[in-house]
């Protein structure tokens, strides 16, 4: 490892200038290690470099003497002197010491969630204010709709969503092999979320359209809030026709609200046509997708009326008991035979 | 400094005194070098501490002893241990939908982190590790229920065992999430408790219902 810091040291001039740059905190030390030469002779002017650094870095050769003295062996071993050895090195340690900065600045920028807070930055009242908006679309599309760029809001509804989705899975024949519950749900919900967020984001690029990717991905999440509480109702209340009409109307609703506000910020009606036909599209049939796919109609409850003579479900590992669906469904099926 | 200037102390002047250095107690001594006391006494001391941290959330009060010397090995306890309750028993059956030990283990942690990491970003002045650790403890009545709920489940799955099992999980939801509230929610800006408090309230109600609709094969 010293031999090829040393070949990086003496090998290339121009490597050499980027090695000495970074210590008055400029730009990248990045050293190719690979293609190291350990034999390759060295120039004066490297030399001369060399000289220069030695001179600047001189209070830490007594800390390193001794270490420098025991990478002489080393030195010899590889063919190389003394001299060159403690300067192989200080160059090592030079680079180790940039490497370590550079990572802890990369690291303090990345890892900062400080970034995200901004968008966290929010009222209980407002959070409630925006799940009762995202239901009512608006009316006036030839202006530009304001967005919060809000990620708190959105973010607990996917995991409510989320919730939902173990809850109706568990309440279902729903038999996952590969993969767990918890993890297809949550990989449901998060890939709906970013998925279709991006591909809304790329093709509001493509039409032009005036929205940011966090107003994109805070538009769609406050748009699950109906898919919230349609599964939240048809999952308890195992009715076809109501599941209908809870699509249409409050899956309807919240779709129509984000394509409206998007209308409001594009131009063109074949970009609008394109843009909201597409979200509308996604949004509907994720809806279905969710009560179809996780959600197993037990028709034969509904047909038969038995009372406590029903004949128990066909489920597997954990349930909830019987008795409380069948109660569920009767009364449904009374008051929409009432009506 | 100007009145210094004419101050010579002499090198002749001999400094006479005493230096005596306090000889506090023996026990800050033994608290640096805990390496030579026996593995029973670390043990002990850790034990001591879980329990005391378990004692406070049966009996949740505003100590901060909880937050202040937090550990994770009650939570890591606890968490194997629901997790390991919870396992479906009929591991060859190709049916079996029961939540694998893993499942468990990450929806724990997972959960945790995320709820740390929110309440963090809402303005939270409470640490990452320390808030860990306050979630993982408030498991413990929930990991109670379940203990209660296997028992019953051993006397027979009707209805009535169900309505006793339902009772059972939604008391103890209910003191986990007032016990975690009640550490968690100081630490928060005044007008967003409710905020930080629907994730905790979601994360134990995930939990409740792995519990309530556990059934052993």
């Amino acid at each position: 490892r010293w031999g090829r810091a040393r070949g990086a040291a003496r090998g290339r001039a121009e490597r050499a200038l980027t090695l000495s740059a970074p210590a008055q905190g400029g730009g990248s030390a990045v050293i190719d290690m690979e293609n190291m030469d350990d034999t390759s002779g060295s120039s004066f002017e490297d030399m001369g470099e060399m000289h220069q650094r030695m001179k600047e870095e001189e209070e830490d050769e007594a800390a390193e003497g001794e270490a420098g003295a025991a990478e002489e062996e080393d030195g010899e071993f590889l063919g190389m002197k003394g001299l060159r050895g403690q300067l192989g090195r200080q160059v090592a340690d030079q680079v180790w010491q940039v490497g370590k900065k550079q990572a802890s600045r990369a690291f303090s920028l990345y890892a900062n969630i400080d970034i995200l807070r901004p968008y966290f930055d929010v009222e209980p009242v407002q959070v409630r204010t925006r799940l009762l908006e995202s239901m009512i679309p608006v009316k006036m599309i030839n202006f530009p709709q304001k967005i919060a760029g809000e990620l708190y809001g959105p973010l607990m509804l996917v995991f409510t969503l989320v919730a939902i989705l173990l809850h109706g899975m568990k309440t279902s024949d729903t038999i996952i092999r590969e993969g767990t519950l918890m993890g297809t749900a949550i990989g449901t919900c998060f890939g709906y979320w970013l998925g279709v967020s991006s591909f809304i984001y790329f093709l509001a690029y493509l039409c032009n359209a005036q929205i940011t990717m966090v107003q994109m991905l805070s538009l769609l999440g406050y748009g699950l809030f109906g898919h919230c509480i349609t599964l939240f109702v048809t999952y308890n209340i195992h009715f076809h026709s109501l599941f209908y009409i809870f699509w249409l109307g409050v899956g309807g609703l919240s779709t129509l609200r984000m394509v409206a506000v998007l209308v409001s910020r594009t131009v063109g009606h074949t970009q609008r046509l394109i843009l909201c036909g597409t979200l509308a599209a996604l949004h509907m049939l994720f809806l279905l997708y969710l009560h179809f796919a996780y959600h197993k109609v037990v028709e034969g409850i509904l047909d038969t009326l038995e009372g406590p003579n029903m004949p128990p479900f066909q489920r597997v590992a954990r349930d909830i008991p019987v008795v409380s669906n069948a109660v569920l469904n009767t009364t449904a099926k009374a008051i929409a035979l009432t009506l | 400094f100007a009145g210094l200037a004419d101050v010579s102390i002499s090198g002749e002047v001999p400094v006479e005194g005493e230096i005596t250095v306090p000889v506090s107690s023996h026990a800050p001594d033994e608290d640096f070098s805990t390496l030579d006391e026996p593995v029973r006494d670390t043990i002990m001391r850790d034990l001591k501490a879980v329990g005391k941290k378990f004692i406070h959330v049966m009996y949740p009060k505003k100590s901060s002893a909880l937050l202040r010397d937090w550990d994770l090995w009650g939570p890591l306890v606890l968490c194997v241990s629901l997790a390991l309750m919870l396992q479906g028993g009929a591991a060859d059956s190709k049916d079996d939908g029961g939540p694998q030990f893993a499942e468990v283990f990450v929806i724990i942690w997972f959960g945790a982190v995320v709820i740390t990491l929110n309440s963090k970003l809402l303005g939270g002045t409470i640490s990452f590790f320390q808030s860990l650790c306050v979630l993982g403890y408030c498991v413990l009545p929930l990991t109670v229920a379940m203990l209660v709920c296997r028992l019953v489940l051993l006397a027979g799955a009707g209805t009535i065992s169900f309505i006793i099992r339902l009772i059972v999980v939604v008391a103890m939801f209910g003191w986990s999430t007032l016990a975690s509230t009640a550490f968690l929610a100081d630490s928060q800006p005044p007008n967003r408790k409710a905020l930080v408090v629907y994730p905790i309230f979601l994360f134990y109600f995930v939990i409740s219902w792995m519990i309530l609709t556990f059934t052993p094969q």
